[in-house]
């Protein structure tokens, strides 16, 4: 009973703060949406006794990409409308359209479950964290020490794209520097 | 609950993070759909490793979590760059190809 409420709830949230997110123009608002969703769909993990990705939702969605993506809107202009102008409207929303029944379509066909061995089954005598840290660190052990070498690649990566030129502070310069520094950087 | 009406509910919000890539010129709102899809097959997988009571799918959503950190990462990384070459995160000023 309790799982019909939260999962109806959520499920409303959930689609109607995605919706702002794609539909508004203004990027604070969709920022502080897409976080209000993230949280709610974390809400979806431990309805299905997920606890530790439901934990992990929350941490990295709206603690490390949200904080991230704040960060980046410092950098953008962002408050200033892009023209949004569509040449085609209609084939934008028939093709949308198509595409959400085709897929709404996939994901209510009955499932053909013949033959599913579960490979790696829950131990209910566990809590879902010791669960999931036993089979990342036995079975996917490879797969998660490629995952860390990626994170770090993907820092270093960041720090190397958006750190270019951040040790000149044009706080500090003044006019006649600055316009010679972008004089260089038109070259 | 079914593990349909979780199912439905993924593509449902796949299906919103769909019309934003279609529908928005802003780079910044792509990123966002982007993260939309990534989180609705999270639920499809989770939904289907409690149908089945395995792990596996727990597993596979833990790894899209850390692809779409470090997607992030990168493509804020570029997105800053582009937007000191251009002075725009307009879709549009991406299709111009020269240097």
């Amino acid at each position: 009973m309790y799982e019909i409420i939260a999962f109806y709830l959520f499920s409303f949230l959930t689609v109607a703060m995605f919706a702002i997110t794609v539909t508004t123009n203004n990027v604070l608002y969709a920022l502080s949406s897409l976080a209000a969703g993230m949280i709610f769909i974390s809400a979806f993990f431990f309805i299905l006794d997920a606890d530790f990705l439901g934990v992990v939702q929350i941490v990295v969605y709206t603690g490390a990409v949200m904080a991230l993506y704040a960060f980046g809107m410092m950098f953008f202009d962002s408050l200033s409308s892009i023209d949004e102008k569509i040449s085609n409207p209609r084939l934008v929303f028939a093709l949308s359209g198509l595409i959400a029944l085709c897929i709404v379509l996939i994901f209510s066909f009955p499932l053909i479950d013949v033959g599913v061995v579960a490979h790696a089954p829950v131990n209910p005598t566990w809590g879902n964290t010791q669960d999931v840290g036993i089979v990342l660190f036995t079975k996917y052990l490879v797969a998660f020490e490629v995952a860390a070498v990626m994170l770090l690649v993907a820092m270093i990566g960041g720090i190397i794209l958006a750190g270019k030129k951040m040790d000149i502070s044009y706080s500090s310069l003044s006019e006649e520097e600055i316009a010679s520094l972008e004089k260089k950087d038109e070259k | 609950m079914t593990l349909n009406a979780y199912l439905i509910l993924s593509a449902l919000l796949f299906c919103i993070g769909l019309f934003g890539v279609i529908r928005r010129k802003n780079l910044l709102m792509l990123f966002f759909s982007t993260e939309i899809m990534l989180n609705a097959c999270n639920i499809g997988f989770v939904a289907v490793s409690r149908h089945y009571g395995d792990l596996n799918g727990q597993m596979f959503s833990f790894f899209i979590v850390a692809i779409a950190a470090s997607e992030v990462a990168i493509g804020l990384g570029l997105l800053i760059l582009w937007f000191k070459k251009k002075n725009s995160i307009d879709l549009d000023s991406l299709t111009k190809m020269k240097g």
